[in-house]
């Protein structure tokens, strides 16, 4: 029997006597009106400006309330036109000329064009713009190629990137490239997170602190008005009381369900939505010293975790097993010819024997939850154990996320044999060319934190980068995935799948594989 | 008493003092930066620092603190980076919460707790006395946010009496109705241990009183049963509950935190914690000294009101 499943009788035995103390204070819990969806999110959004935020959690309401000059195609992580209607790059891959939908207006009632689009970007850029101080702009970054922004026509814009840069597309696309509304800016300020205007498919209304965030919907929307009245966005900070809201009906669709949780939504009364997302989940090995700088011992620990009852047993099916470093949510650029490391332990034994490193002693950085990590320490046991039934000596050592980071981003040199991390990224190039390279080695500032180096690799995300053609960029990054899954730099563990649940009153929702939340189609009865 | 007030006021300044240092010296030791929390995977070393300075981190720890210190003596507790408001604005909202919950939970202990207390005392060994002994007991041995999380399956999920969670409706009238209604289920469950711990006390406490002359003769003197227990003997005995209720209030501060996450209560506690995960220093230090300054005068207050009651007590 489920907790969640008491007879009546039961319940009104024990909940007698304080029904007679409190009257007719009861039935609180009203139904939520039709046309309103409520939305139950994980956390209080920091800012709904889009250049000042980071978090998942606040690009839910951003991608509803403003739009890019691009956007991803439903259902892909392909680029699609969006206040851009079309636009032309430069052969050298520099220079890109945007030609801009004619009649959109911000909220506020401010034109959009292309003096609007210098603002966003100059504001996050250039340091000397009089609003760069409604910052900080923390992935301003995602831009840094930017040279220069030039005004063609009112309708007509125009980037000179310093170097060719093939994911500057997909950046637009990323909440960062959203379009705010330079007139609010100059009338908010630093205040401009609590006022947003944007020109998406819903309206700002209302912040109620700690509450909820209120947006209504655009009758004026230019690709066409959304059928929802207002959508409210309401942050419930624990997985157990969202879990409980939605089954008391106090909200209509929630997002990021825990996997435990995932059975009582079964039967007519919900849908459990499933999407497999720009993620990737992996053990990086330190390939600069100790037993994993031998290749053999790399691939011997991805033969020797058994990842598919990690994402079956441990993660209840809420992931995929990764075969290499780029997920497969990226369709145009993963090699779908790669099979994931088979588990099969006596392989893994007759590796470790050929290296010679029997018994090895291993020291492992787990964290005890973070941004996309899933259930780390669980995870971290799981494979502890694997690790050791191939005759190694495995020591966990458990940190909090953000200490964690101090620790691994530097490198493990010194320090660990092996740690986990998870990424979630919207361009296939990001994650390997910031992880991968010989050049992304901590001491030259990027995240290449097992010091794995192959020349043939850093020429490929090299060439795929300054390509603008999709077609050549994909083969490229396809064999950059052949070889970094035979080198095996890391193990390649897990592919997460988001999830969320909705009501039977609502119709017309579907995930993303971007992770974001599109509200602009749905329908509440 | 003037003078024994003041007294005590003026031997606050050190402790809040105190308080500043500690508070501030415990977030610039944890570690891990607001910078790396913001970023998260995207913390470059590079990024690290530009971020760093834009939030003007990039000073030294003295200079740190005493730039903080210096805006809050002139009102001015700094702007929260994780939440882009105010922090003193965000400190009083929550906090005015947190006193809504942790008030009526207190109210409700003071009043069951005495009562139940009282009730035992006066029938020792009788049934009502093992009845409210065993409840008591089981009170005191459940943890508040277990409880809290099996109210809301039981009368919010299964029966729909009450709301989930949060304070006030999404939709609908704020008012008193409104109020208490989201209020009963995370007022009861933080109730629910200090009660118990109250009631105990207060049992010995009377039964300490009964046995004294002056009941003798009040009873002597024909005094009904009714006037003995609630008019002379818990007089007396208030002399030793009032500081377990003063103690008590504390607890129920800080056990509100449970409370507040289990419930999604937008108080102080929860805020505290979010804070505290994503590093947002001046909120945690802003809070943490605006909540113990709270608790430093409430003791105060404590302290005065027993000395008023029990003239013993040198002022």
């Amino acid at each position: 029997m489920s907790l969640f499943s008491f007879t009546r009788r039961t319940l009104l035995a024990s909940g007698a006597a304080i029904a007679l103390t409190l009257g007719g204070v009861g039935g609180a819990a009203a139904q939520t009106p039709p046309g309103v969806l409520i939305v139950g999110q994980i956390a209080e959004p920091k800012a709904l400006d889009p250049a000042a935020v980071t978090a998942v959690n606040d690009f839910r309401i951003l991608m509803n309330v403003y739009d890019g000059l691009v956007r991803y195609k439903d259902g892909t992580l392909e680029v699609e036109p969006a206040l851009a209607t079309d636009w032309t790059i430069s052969e050298d891959g520099t220079e890109y000329t945007f030609n801009l939908r004619d009649g959109v207006v911000f909220h506020d009632g401010s034109a959009f064009n292309a003096e609007a689009v210098k603002f966003n970007f100059d504001r996050m850029l250039d340091e000397e713009h009089p609003f760069h101080n409604t910052g900080p702009f923390p992935l301003a970054f995602f831009f840094s190629a930017v040279e220069n922004i030039e005004v063609i026509d009112d309708l007509t814009v125009k980037f000179t990137l310093n170097a060719p840069y093939a994911p500057f597309l997909s950046n637009l696309a990323y909440p960062t490239g959203l379009i705010v509304s330079p007139a609010a800016v100059e009338q908010h300020g630093a205040d401009f997170g609590r006022n947003p205007s944007g020109t998406g498919p819903f309206t700002f209304a209302e912040w109620r602190s700690n509450e909820a965030v209120v947006v209504e919907g655009n009758p004026d929307y230019w690709d066409g008005a959304p059928s929802l009245q207002a959508v409210v966005f309401r942050p419930i900070t624990d997985a157990n009381t969202r879990t409980a809201e939605m089954l008391a009906g106090g909200i209509d669709l929630m997002v990021e369900v825990p996997p435990v949780a995932l059975s009582q939504f079964e039967g007519d009364l919900y849908t459990v939505h499933e999407q497999a997302g720009p993620h990737v989940w992996f053990l990086i090995l330190n390939a600069k010293e100790g037993p994993f700088a031998d290749v053999r011992v790399r691939q011997a620990a991805n033969y020797a975790i058994n990842k598919e009852a990690i994402v079956n047993d441990v993660l209840e099916g809420t992931a995929d097993v990764a075969a290499g470093p780029t997920p497969p949510a990226f369709a145009w650029a993963y090699n779908p010819d790669l099979e994931p490391y088979p588990y099969d332990p006596d392989k893994a034994r007759e590796l470790i024997a050929e290296a010679g490193v029997e018994g090895a002693e291993l020291t492992f950085y787990v964290t005890e939850g973070g941004s996309g990590m899933l259930d780390p320490v669980a995870m971290g046991t799981a494979m502890q154990a694997d690790l050791e039934a191939v005759g190694f000596d495995v020591k966990i050592e458990t940190y909090e996320w953000n200490t964690f980071l101090g620790n691994v981003n530097p490198g493990l040199e010194g320090k660990a044999d092996m740690a986990q991390m998870a990424w979630m990224t919207n361009d296939p190039d990001t994650l390997p060319f910031l992880a991968l390279r010989t050049s992304a080695w901590p001491d030259e500032g990027g995240f290449n934190s097992g010091y794995y180096s192959n020349p043939r690799v850093d020429e490929l995300l090299e060439a795929a980068r300054a390509a603008t053609d999709q077609k050549e960029r994909a083969s490229l990054y396809k064999e950059m995935q052949t070889i970094v899954q035979k080198d095996a730099p890391w193990v390649f563990v897990a592919n997460w799948k988001q999830n969320a649940v909705t009501s039977d009153r609502v119709e017309g929702f579907a995930l993303q594989p971007s992770f974001f939340l599109l509200l602009d189609d749905v329908v509440k009865n | 008493m003037t003078g024994y007030i003041l007294k005590r006021l003026l031997s606050a300044i050190p402790v809040l003092f105190g308080i500043t240092i500690i508070v501030f010296l415990i977030m610039a030791l944890i570690p891990g930066d607001p910078a790396t929390a913001i970023l998260g995977s995207f913390a470059t070393p590079e990024n690290v620092e530009k971020l760093n300075r834009d939030l003007g981190l990039d000073k030294s720890l003295v200079q740190q603190y005493f730039i903080w210190l210096g805006n809050m003596l002139t009102g001015d507790f700094g702007t929260s980076f994780a939440l882009n408001r105010p922090v003193i604005d965000e400190v009083l909202e929550r906090f005015n919460a947190t006193l809504v919950l942790a008030g009526t939970a207190f109210v409700l202990c003071s009043l069951f707790g005495v009562a139940a207390g009282v009730i035992s005392a006066a029938n020792q060994y009788g049934w009502a006395d093992k009845g409210i002994t065993f409840v008591v007991l089981l009170g005191i041995s459940i943890p508040s946010f277990f409880l809290g999380m099996m109210m809301i399956l039981f009368f919010a999920v299964n029966l729909r009496w009450f709301p989930v969670s949060g304070m006030w409706p999404i939709y609908g009238d704020r008012d008193f109705g409104a109020l208490i209604s989201h209020l009963t289920l995370p007022a009861i469950a933080l109730a629910v241990v200090a009660t118990g711990v109250i009631a105990r006390l207060a049992r010995s406490a009377m039964l300490e009183v009964l046995r004294q002359d002056f009941i003798r003769t009040a009873r002597a003197k024909g005094v009904d049963e009714r006037g003995v227990i609630w008019r002379h003997a818990l007089k007396a005995a208030m002399v030793s509950i009032i500081p377990v209720l003063g103690i008590q209030a504390g607890f129920v501060l800080s056990g509100a935190v449970y409370i507040e996450i289990v419930f999604q209560w937008p108080g102080v506690g929860r805020m505290l914690v979010d804070a505290i995960l994503k590093r947002d220093i001046l909120l945690v230090q802003g809070g943490v000294v605006f909540v113990a300054a709270c608790y430093v005068l409430f003791n105060i207050a404590v302290d005065v009101a027993q000395s008023l009651l029990d003239p013993r007590i040198k002022t």
